[in-house]
């Protein structure tokens, strides 16, 4: 039954409803298929039992017509989501054996719409990546390759275990997040779609922080719809997460049917950076076009802050890590190494927990934040953002969404790019602005390159109008169509 | 800073070997809030429970929890700002304290570093020589307590309970304007008063509810402030003149030897009443604050804060003004009835419509003597204010005398009743018509000649005598009445 | 070399994380290679711009004074390296 894992979302819901296959079934094909599917290393813990086990209470659901809005889709979990009772580590050895005893909002709200759980799914240590190369647990293959080349590609991070799973149909739908462009750019590097909503959209309750102001929950999904049905179910607001907003959260499938007739899309010049292959520039030019024939209005705007987006995040962002990761001392949970004393114990425990990236940010932060160097470093990179803030207002008022590239290249080698931080940290270049101001921003697969590796061109809307994303999306959805990798690993 | 540079009376200086000196100190009291639950998390705050009961996921930073603010705790803040007259800031920033120990599981505290909730104020001291001691409150912040660290159970480990983590704290941090030891435990103590009237803090220093960091300095009269040590540990009142007069006359033979005071922080030593170095502790301090991005700014409405005014107790300084004007009592009975709510409370429902100084009296020296005899809190005193009102009374009415009323406060202290129950069933009435008195005295005087006779020669007959007119009268007779007359008509003297 | 291997020791202690003398070294190079980076923030002109303090324009919400958890001790130490009698338990803490 393994045509079962083709099915999108909206086609799993469709055939639910006319009794053409059971939960059951569709759980089946998808354990099966992670099970011969191994090699990519998506999954870093598979919990088949809860599956079935979920499988079988929405069968019993759909046999009593009382089917909730996710029922029986199987769902998989980035590891950075605390699920209770069930390994929940970050992919980082410092939290070796932490199975938590609660479960975070946005999953507990999954599965209350009646989603079935297949597992979590490898990411970069703490999120902290844009690779998957940093996982304790071994890096992520992408399903894609070049033409002619086996050559193993990076999904890009740090949900880089969602992406891979969803390109490989591994599950229906996953839960990912994004502090710096962790949905989107794996999304455009898998030929996925990949949501992350506005800050204060998802609760971050019960999910391992990386850097607290930048962190959202979102979905990565097979196409925009399903992405649209996945992000209904986990937004809304949390009054255990003070910086989630109280705001209704609107069905966005009806966005998806919206024309687009008039809509302002603004394309902002200082996304056009030297160097940027011409593939991508060419790509972009047809996303222009795509959304000029479907009648909107195209708008020339400016965000000229941007080039300052990425040097203030790797402030802000290792900040804040760098303070959030103090917790993992080898007293309450995870892994602890013995000392002479207790400095001793911390310093052994946090050597061997973490890895070399998280180790490189957590200095960093701790340089940033250190006496004398707060205003230079922290203050002014938070001003900064004040101002890519502004820069956004502005552009809103003359136009609706942007549209720019999701990412300056496509997937690259693993080992490739591992070498040099600053190097790794320029493929967040395009989503990072975003993060800083707040903002959604969605990926949806525009095309292939001339090696076949798929590119993605980035929707930004207004705070809250994620519908806006969908409804653009769909314009790129439509004029590009669908992209799947051609089974080699199963 | 005018109110920094205040000199102290010549008598307050310290003699060293090379001249006089004066004693700088200032001081920052963590009072924990009163309050249910913690600070950011729904865990009770209830003191003595067993090791790790009172944690939630919060408290106990597990991976992806998050702070949700106790908005009870910051109304408690800003009641306590307001009682000490102090500006509250409506808006204000929770930033984290970044530093590792195994108390304080997150890796940082939340607490207020640069835009604290509440700003200047100000707490008046009378000192017993009549002077008036104005002490400047720099700024109270809120923030997180720390857990405990229990590190004499066993020899090579320490045992960690988080039940105190996260509990509210105000840190009051005042300005060095105290001069003596004797002026630090008078702001302590008047401190501690004014949070008990507000109850924003119980003040039980045992518990740990109020702590005191101590920051000791001295200079010459005149010379501008010297460096100053900061003196941690301190959990009594009665330890902080200890502490001070150790550390003062430390860094005055420390200086007049040709050294100079490094700041630094000691540490308290109960036992031996002396500061010691921390230094190994000291470690390259940088807590890298920065602002917490769990947490909004604390934007607080005008209205909300007016609304908390409105709703203050009268405070101390107001209630002993109004004590001395309505009552007529001494600014030094006042004092001492103020210095605690409950006592003043006590004292208001005793002399209501009856004599305010008489009240005054018997609350100070009778009710309090008792009470710390028997070493009992007025809260849970044998004797209701009815009693001793009713006490009171019955003095006033000349139904019993002094001696009989002290009498009657014993037996009400450990017998309970109404007094004037037992005045009536126990004879204590005095019998003030003498006439009555006197028929009886001759009466059995009559009916005991021979024995009137003997009494002539053994005075200490007249006893018997009083006694069998006691009994003649059920009683009712004044005893002090009954002995003159029976002296007096047996002859003796 | 925006750091040198004393300031990587310092802020490796402050951060409670050993490193060998091989590791500080590339540390060394590679922390100096992303502050360098970030230098080019020096061209931004920020008098009097305020540092951003949220993306979203809201009141903090906030709990009332209510007792809605703890009691479960089991939860709180069950994923514990090393507890004793309902305590965490660390190497000893030298005063």
């Amino acid at each position: 039954m393994s045509d079962l894992t083709t099915l999108t979302i909206a086609e799993l819901r469709d055939g639910y409803a006319r009794g053409a296959f059971s939960a059951r079934e569709v759980a089946d094909a998808y354990l099966a298929a992670i099970a011969a599917s191994r090699g990519l290393n998506a999954f870093i813990h598979e919990t088949p039992e809860a599956a079935r086990a979920m499988a079988a209470q929405s069968d019993q659901r759909l046999a009593e017509g009382a089917a909730r809005p996710l029922e029986g889709i199987p769902l998989g979990i980035k590891d950075l989501f605390c699920t209770e009772g069930i390994h929940s580590q970050a992919a980082s050895h410092i939290l070796d054996g932490f199975a938590p005893p609660y479960e975070s909002t946005v999953t507990a709200k999954l599965w209350d719409d009646g989603a079935v759980m297949l597992g979590k799914l490898n990411m970069d240590e703490f999120a902290m990546g844009s690779s998957n190369e940093s996982s304790y647990y071994g890096p992520v293959t992408n399903p894609w390759r070049r033409n002619g080349d086996e050559t193993p590609l990076v999904p890009g991070g740090s949900s880089g275990g969602s992406a891979a799973a969803v390109a490989a149909r591994l599950c229906a739908g996953a839960t990912a997040t994004d502090t710096g462009g962790s949905i989107r750019q794996p999304a455009a590097f898998t030929g996925t779609v990949g949501v992350k909503p506005t800050y204060g959209r998802c609760s971050r309750w019960g999910i391992v922080a990386f850097a607290s102001s930048l962190d959202q929950a979102g979905p990565l999904a097979r196409d925009v719809r399903d992405a649209a049905i996945l992000m209904r179910s986990m937004a809304g607001h949390d009054p255990k997460d003070t910086t989630s907003v109280d705001q209704p959260v609107p069905d966005y499938e009806p966005a998806l049917d919206q024309s687009v007739k008039g809509l302002r899309v603004g394309v902002p010049r200082e996304y056009r950076v030297d160097g940027m292959p011409a593939e991508v520039e060419r790509l972009w030019e047809d996303g222009v076009n795509w959304f000029r024939d479907a009648g909107a209005e195209i708008v020339d705007v400016s965000l000229p802050h941007t080039k300052y987006a990425l040097p203030a995040y790797y402030i802000v962002a290792p900040a804040e890590a760098s303070s959030n990761l103090a917790r993992y001392d080898g007293v309450r949970y995870g892994l602890r190494v013995e000392g002479d004393d207790l400095i001793d114990m911390y310093e052994k425990t946090r050597a061997a927990g973490f890895g070399r990236e998280v180790k490189r940010r957590v200095l960093i932060g701790t340089y940033v934040l250190s006496a004398g160097y707060y205003d230079a470093y922290y203050l002014k990179a938070q001003k900064v953002r004040t101002l890519i803030k502004q820069d956004f207002e502005h552009a809103f008022d003359k136009v609706d969404i942007l549209l720019t590239p999701t990412t300056p290249n496509a997937a690259f080698g693993i080992g490739e790019v591992s070498g040099d931080p600053v190097q790794m940290y320029i493929n967040d270049i395009f989503t990072v602005p975003a993060n800083m101001a707040g903002l959604p921003g969605i990926s949806v697969p525009a095309g292939l390159d001339a090696a076949g590796l798929p590119l993605g061109l980035q929707v930004i809307a207004k705070p809250f109008d994620e519908a806006a994303l969908f409804r653009g999306g769909m314009v790129i959805e439509r004029a590009a169509g669908r992209f799947a990798p051609t089974d080699w690993w199963s | 800073m005018n109110k920094a540079v205040r000199e102290a009376a010549s008598q307050k200086l310290v003699e060293g070997a090379t001249g006089r000196w004066e004693i700088v100190v200032g001081m920052e009291v963590h009072a924990q809030v009163t309050s249910q639950a913690k600070l950011f998390s729904g865990a009770s705050t209830r003191f003595g429970a067993d090791p790790n009961t009172n944690v939630s996921l919060v408290d106990a930073a597990m991976p992806g929890m998050l702070p949700v603010i106790n908005e009870f705790c910051i109304a408690q803040a800003v009641r306590t700002g307001l009682g000490l007259q102090a500006k509250i800031n409506l808006r204000s920033v929770f930033d984290r304290k970044n530093y590792f120990y195994p108390d304080l599981p997150q890796g940082y505290q939340i607490s207020q570093y640069s835009d604290p909730l509440v700003g200047e104020g100000v707490v008046q001291l009378d000192m017993p020589d009549g002077e008036r001691v104005e002490v400047g409150i720099e700024r109270i912040h809120v923030e997180q307590d720390a857990g405990k660290s229990l590190h004499d159970q066993h020899p090579a480990k320490t045992y960690v309970d988080l039940n105190r983590t996260g509990v509210a704290l105000m840190e009051i941090v005042s300005r060095p304007d105290l001069r003596s030891a004797d002026e630090a435990r008078a702001y302590l103590t008047k401190l501690r008063t004014i949070l008990r009237y507000l109850g924003t803090c119980d003040g039980n220093m045992e518990e740990g509810s109020l702590r005191a960091d101590i920051n000791v300095s001295v200079r010459r009269p005149g010379e501008p402030l010297g460096t100053r040590c900061e003196v941690k540990n301190v959990n009594s009142i009665r330890f902080i003149g200890q502490a001070i007069e150790h550390e003062a006359r430390r860094q005055i033979d420390l200086i007049e030897d040709g050294g100079t005071v490094e700041q630094e922080t000691r540490l308290f030593d109960p036992r031996t009443g002396a500061t010691r170095s921390m230094r190994s502790k000291e470690e390259a301090h940088d807590y890298r604050y920065f602002p917490d991005p769990d947490l909004l700014p604390l934007e607080l409405e005008q209205s909300w804060v007016d609304a908390i005014a409105a709703d203050l107790p009268e405070l101390p300084d107001d209630k002993k003004a109004r004590l001395i004007a309505e009552y007529g009592l001494s600014a030094y009975d006042a004092g001492i009835l103020v210095a605690d709510w409950e006592t003043a409370d006590f004292f208001e429902k005793v002399a209501a419509g009856r004599d305010g100084k008489a009240a005054a009296n018997w609350v100070i020296n009778d009710l309090l003597g008792a009470l710390n005899r028997d070493g009992r809190d007025i809260t849970d005193s044998p004797l209701s204010p009815d009693q001793l009102g009713a006490i009171i009374e019955l003095i006033g009415e000349e139904v019993i005398s002094g001696k009989i009323a002290k009498e009657l406060f014993e037996i009400v202290w450990t017998e309970g009743g109404d007094p004037r129950d037992i005045v009536e069933a126990r004879g204590l009435k005095q019998v003030t018509d003498t006439g009555a008195i006197e028929a009886a005295v001759d009466e059995v005087i009559s009916a005991n000649p021979d024995k009137a006779e003997q009494a002539k020669a053994k005075p200490n007959l007249a006893g018997w005598f009083v006694g069998q007119v006691m009994k003649a009268t059920g009683g009712k007779a004044n005893p002090q009445a009954v002995n003159a007359l029976v002296k007096k008509k047996l002859g003796v003297e | 070399m925006s750091v040198d291997v004393a300031t990587v020791r310092r802020i490796a202690r402050l951060a409670r994380i050993a490193v060998t003398e091989e590791e500080a070294q590339s540390l060394q190079h590679e922390l100096s290679a992303i502050l360098d980076w970030v230098e080019q923030l020096g061209e931004v002109d920020v008098d009097g711009v305020p540092p951003m303090t949220s993306t979203v324009a809201m009141a903090m919400k906030k709990r009332a004074d209510t007792v809605t958890d703890g009691g479960r001790v089991e939860d709180i130490l069950r994923n514990a390296p090393e507890t004793e009698d309902g305590y965490f338990v660390v190497p000893k803490v030298v005063e």
